[in-house]
C-alpha cells in the first residue's frame, strides 16, 4: 500500500541532530546496544517489555488498527515488534528457546517492520488507558525511534522539523520579519472587524505573560482564528503579553522521536526567553503534545520555574488562563455570536491522557467544555466511548502529519470521523472545536476525504474570539 | 530428592523474582507519564493501584470477557492459596479451617475460569493471532495444576495426612519423601511438580506482571509535575 511508510531522513537532516547521516555499518549490534542502554534509562520500557500478558484487551483500541485492519497496528503486536527483539538479546528464554517464546533477531526484515509500524503510532496512549497494567505503547514507540535514529535510520519529517526549531526557532521555519509582519497584519484585521486596538506584541520585555503558541497559529487556517482569540482575551483582561521570536514554538517534536536531549534543548528556548524577557507567567497556546511537554516535562527538563509568579500555575494552558478570567468575571461572552454553530468537542489525545488543567483530575475535559458552553448556545458531546480519556487520536499526531503518510492519516481518522458524523446527523452539529494545532491541520485536510467540509473544525478560542465583548468590562489583573 | 527439588525451585523463584523487582525498582523514570486523569496525591495513587489489583479497573473498561475470566481466576487463586496453608502450616491457622468448602468451590471456579480464558484465546481471532506458544504453555500449566488438585479432592485421594507429615519434615531433612502407595499419591507428586515448573518459569515470563504492575509509571505516578520537580539521576547530568 502506498502512503503508509514515511520518508527516511537524509544526511543533511540527520547529521545536524547528532545522528549518523546514514545507516551505520554495524547497525544490528549498535541497535541492540542502544536498546540495552534505554532499558537502563527508562523504567517504563523495561517494565512494559516484560509484563504484557497478551490478554488482548488493547487489540481493538488503536485508531490505526481500526482504520487499517492491519494486525501490526494492534498495540500488543506493535510492541511485540520490539519485545521479540528484547527477548532474543536480553532474556534467558529468548536466548535459549527463541522459537518457543517468539524471539527474533534484529535483522533487515525486523528493521523494516520497525520503520513502518513505529511510524504508524501517534503516541496517543489510548491503549494505555485500557491496558490492565497501563502499558504505554508511546514509550515503546519513542524508544524504537530513538534506537533507529541512533543507527542512522531516521524519519525525515520529524528530524527536519527539529532542525528548524534549533536553527530558526519554530517548526515552520518562520523568520522574525515574517512573524512580525503577520502579527501586525492580524492587529489590523482585528481593528477592522471590531474597532478595537488589540495588540499582538513581539519580543516585548517586561510583559506580564510570555505566550508560546504552536507556530501553525501564525500562518494556518483555522489556527490563526484562535491566535486572534487569545489576543482578544489578553486585551480584554488588561494583561500584557508578548510573543517571542526566539521561542516562537510551543510544539516539541523531540518527544516524538523519544529524545530526552532534544526535548530539553527545544524547551530550553522557552524557559530562557521567559527569564530574558522578565515575564511573570508562561501561557501555552492550543497544541496537544506541546501542552504535554509544557505541563508534564518543562519543570523537569529546564526547571524549576520558580522565577515566575507563584500565584499562577507554571506553565498555564490558554484554556486555564481564559477560564480563570471568566470565573473572575473579567470577560463578557455573547453566546449568540456563535448561534450559527452547533458545537461538539474533540479531546486531543495528549491533553486528555497526559496532562491536566486546573487543580482537579479531569480538569482537562471540563475547562475547555466550560469555555465552549460559555461561548455558544448549542453544545453536544460525541459518543462517550470516544471522548475524555477514551478519545481517539485525530490520526496525524506523533510526527505523522506528513503528506507521504496521507493514506494512513485518512484511515487513522476513521474512528473520530465516525463519531463526528453521528452527532452531525443526530444533533445537526456543524462545528468540532479543537485545542491542538496538529488536530486542526489533520482534520482540515482529512475531513474533506470523508465528505465533510474543512471549516467544520476550528479552535476553542475561535469560538471565544467570536463571542468576546471587547470593551464591555474593565478587566482585571 | 524432593527436598532438593523444593529448595531448588524456591531458590530460583525467590532470587529470580526479587532480582527482576530489583531491576524495575532501580531503573529510573526520568519523566512524569501518568495516564491522566490521574490522582494528584500519593494516597490517591495507592487507591488507583488497589482498584487495579483488586478489581482490574482498566480491564473492566476494555474487555468484559477478559475481565470476568481474569478476575475469576485471580480471585479464586487467592482463596485456593490461602486454603493450601492447611498443608504447610502446623498447627493449622484457625481461619483456614472454615475455608475448606469455599476453597474447594474456588478451585472448581478457578479451573473453569482457566478453561474459559483458554477458550477465549482460541475462539477470538484477534486474541488467537497475538498468542504465542508460551501463552498457551502457561495456561496449560495452570490448568494442569488446577485439575490435578481437583482430582485429588474428588477422585484420587492421596494419603494427605502422611504427606503433610513428610512435608513438615522436608525443610529440615533431605531423606523425607511423601508416600507413593496409591494413584492419589502419584497425582500429588504430579501436582507438586507442575507447581514447581510454574515457579521456575515465573521470573522469566509474563507472570512477572504480578510484581511489575506496581512499577508501571503510567499507574504509580502522582500527577503533580508542575508542583514538584522530578529529575532522574542520569538526566541531572545533562543540566
Amino acid at each position: 500500500m502506498a502512503h503508509l511508510a514515511p520518508y527516511p531522513g537524509m544526511p543533511k537532516h540527520m547529521e545536524p541532530m547528532g545522528f549518523p547521516g546514514e545507516r551505520v555499518e554495524n547497525w544490528q549490534q549498535k541497535g541492540v546496544e542502544k536498546l540495552g542502554e534505554l532499558l537502563k534509562k527508562y523504567r517504563s520500557l523495561q517494565v512494559y517489555l516484560d509484563i504484557c500478558v497478551k490478554c488482548g484487551a488493547c487489540t481493538d483500541k488503536c485508531h490505526y488498527y481500526l482504520g487499517t485492519q492491519d494486525a501490526n497496528n494492534m498495540p500488543v503486536q506493535r510492541a511485540e515488534l520490539m519485545r521479540s527483539v528484547y527477548r532474543r538479546y536480553f532474556t534467558p528464554a529468548g536466548k535459549m528457546f527463541p522459537g518457543l517464546v517468539n524471539a527474533v533477531d534484529f535483522d533487515e526484515e525486523t528493521l523494516q517492520k520497525w520503520f513502518t509500524y513505529f511510524h504508524q503510532c501517534s503516541q496517543c496512549r489510548r491503549c494505555s488507558v485500557f491496558c490492565p497494567f497501563g502499558i504505554d505503547t508511546a514509550e515503546i514507540t519513542m524508544a524504537a525511534r530513538e534506537i533507529m535514529n541512533a543507527i542512522g535510520v531516521g524519519h525525515k519529517y520529524s528530524v527536519e522539523i527539529i532542525g528548524k526549531v534549533h536553527q530558526i526557532g519554530n517548526n515552520l521555519g518562520i523568520p522574525k520579519p515574517a512573524l512580525k509582519g503577520t502579527l501586525e497584519f492580524l492587529e489590523e484585521e482585528i481593528l477592522d472587524s471590531t474597532g478595537h486596538d488589540v495588540r499582538l506584541p513581539l519580543d516585548q520585555p517586561g510583559a506580564d505573560v510570555l505566550l508560546v503558541a504552536p507556530s501553525a497559529d501564525f500562518f494556518s487556517e483555522p489556527h490563526i482564528q484562535s491566535l486572534m482569540g487569545y489576543a482578544k482575551v489578553f486585551h480584554q483582561a488588561g494583561i500584557s503579553f508578548t510573543i517571542s521570536s526566539y521561542a516562537s514554538e510551543a510544539a516539541n517534536f523531540g518527544m516524538f522521536i523519544g529524545s530526552y536531549e532534544h526535548q530539553k534543548k527545544i524547551a530550553k528556548r522557552v524557559v530562557e526567553q521567559a527569564r530574558d524577557l522578565k515575564v511573570k507567567r508562561l501561557v501555552v497556546g492550543e497544541c496537544g503534545h506541546a501542552w504535554r511537554v509544557a505541563y508534564s516535562f518543562w519543570n523537569t527538563l529546564n526547571g524549576p520555574l520558580d522565577f515566575l509568579d507563584p500565584r499562577y500555575p507554571a506553565p498555564q494552558h490558554i484554556c486555564e488562563f481564559t477560564h480563570d478570567l471568566l470565573q473572575r468575571g473579567a470577560l463578557s461572552l455573547d453566546k449568540e455570536a456563535n448561534d450559527n454553530y452547533r458545537v461538539t468537542f474533540h479531546d486531543s489525545c495528549n491533553v486528555a491522557r497526559a496532562t491536566r488543567m486546573g487543580p482537579k483530575a479531569g480538569g482537562q475535559f471540563e475547562i475547555p467544555r466550560d469555555l465552549i458552553r460559555a461561548s455558544c448556545n448549542h453544545f453536544v458531546d460525541m459518543d462517550e466511548d470516544t471522548i475524555h480519556e477514551k478519545t481517539f487520536c485525530c490520526g496525524g499526531g506523533g510526527g505523522l502529519l506528513t503528506d507521504e503518510l496521507m493514506d494512513l492519516r485518512i484511515r487513522g481518522a476513521l474512528p473520530r470521523v465516525t463519531a463526528l458524523k453521528r452527532v452531525m446527523e443526530s444533533d445537526k452539529v456543524n462545528f468540532m472545536a479543537l485545542i491542538c494545532a496538529i488536530c486542526k491541520a489533520q482534520f482540515s485536510k482529512v475531513l474533506p476525504m470523508y465528505g465533510i467540509s474543512m471549516d467544520v473544525v476550528g479552535g476553542v478560542h475561535q469560538l471565544v474570539s467570536n463571542a468576546i465583548q471587547l470593551g464591555a468590562k474593565k478587566g482585571v489583573v | 530428592m524432593l527436598t532438593f527439588l523444593a529448595y531448588f525451585v524456591a531458590t530460583i523463584f525467590l532470587i529470580g523474582f526479587l532480582s527482576r523487582i530489583f531491576v524495575y525498582a532501580r531503573s529510573p523514570a526520568p519523566l512524569k507519564i501518568p495516564t491522566t486523569p490521574a490522582p494528584t496525591t500519593r494516597l490517591g495513587v495507592i487507591w488507583r493501584l488497589v482498584t487495579e489489583v483488586v478489581f482490574f479497573n482498566s480491564l473492566f473498561k476494555s474487555d468484559k470477557l477478559a475481565w470476568a475470566g481474569g478476575l475469576a481466576f485471580h480471585a479464586t487463586l487467592a482463596v485456593v492459596l490461602i486454603r493450601h496453608a492447611r498443608y504447610f502450616v502446623d498447627p493449622m491457622p484457625a481461619f483456614v479451617g472454615p475455608l475448606q468448602i469455599i476453597g474447594i468451590v474456588a478451585g472448581v471456579v478457578m479451573a473453569a475460569a482457566l478453561a474459559f480464558l483458554l477458550l477465549r484465546r482460541l475462539v477470538f481471532e484477534r486474541v488467537r493471532y497475538i498468542s504465542s506458544r508460551a501463552d498457551y504453555g502457561i495456561l496449560f500449566l495452570l490448568l494442569g495444576i488446577a485439575f490435578s488438585g481437583l482430582l485429588m479432592d474428588f477422585v484420587l485421594r492421596p494419603n494427605i495426612v502422611a504427606i503433610k507429615t513428610q512435608l513438615m519434615t522436608m525443610w529440615s531433612s533431605v531423606t523425607g519423601l511423601p508416600p507413593v502407595n496409591s494413584a492419589g499419591d502419584v497425582m500429588f507428586l504430579l501436582h507438586l511438580l507442575l507447581v514447581g515448573a510454574l515457579l521456575v518459569i515465573f521470573p522469566f515470563s509474563k507472570l512477572m506482571h504480578a510484581g511489575g504492575l506496581f512499577f508501571s509509571p503510567t499507574r504509580n505516578q502522582v500527577d503533580n509535575p508542575r508542583e514538584k520537580r522530578h529529575v532522574a539521576p542520569w538526566a541531572k547530568a545533562l543540566d
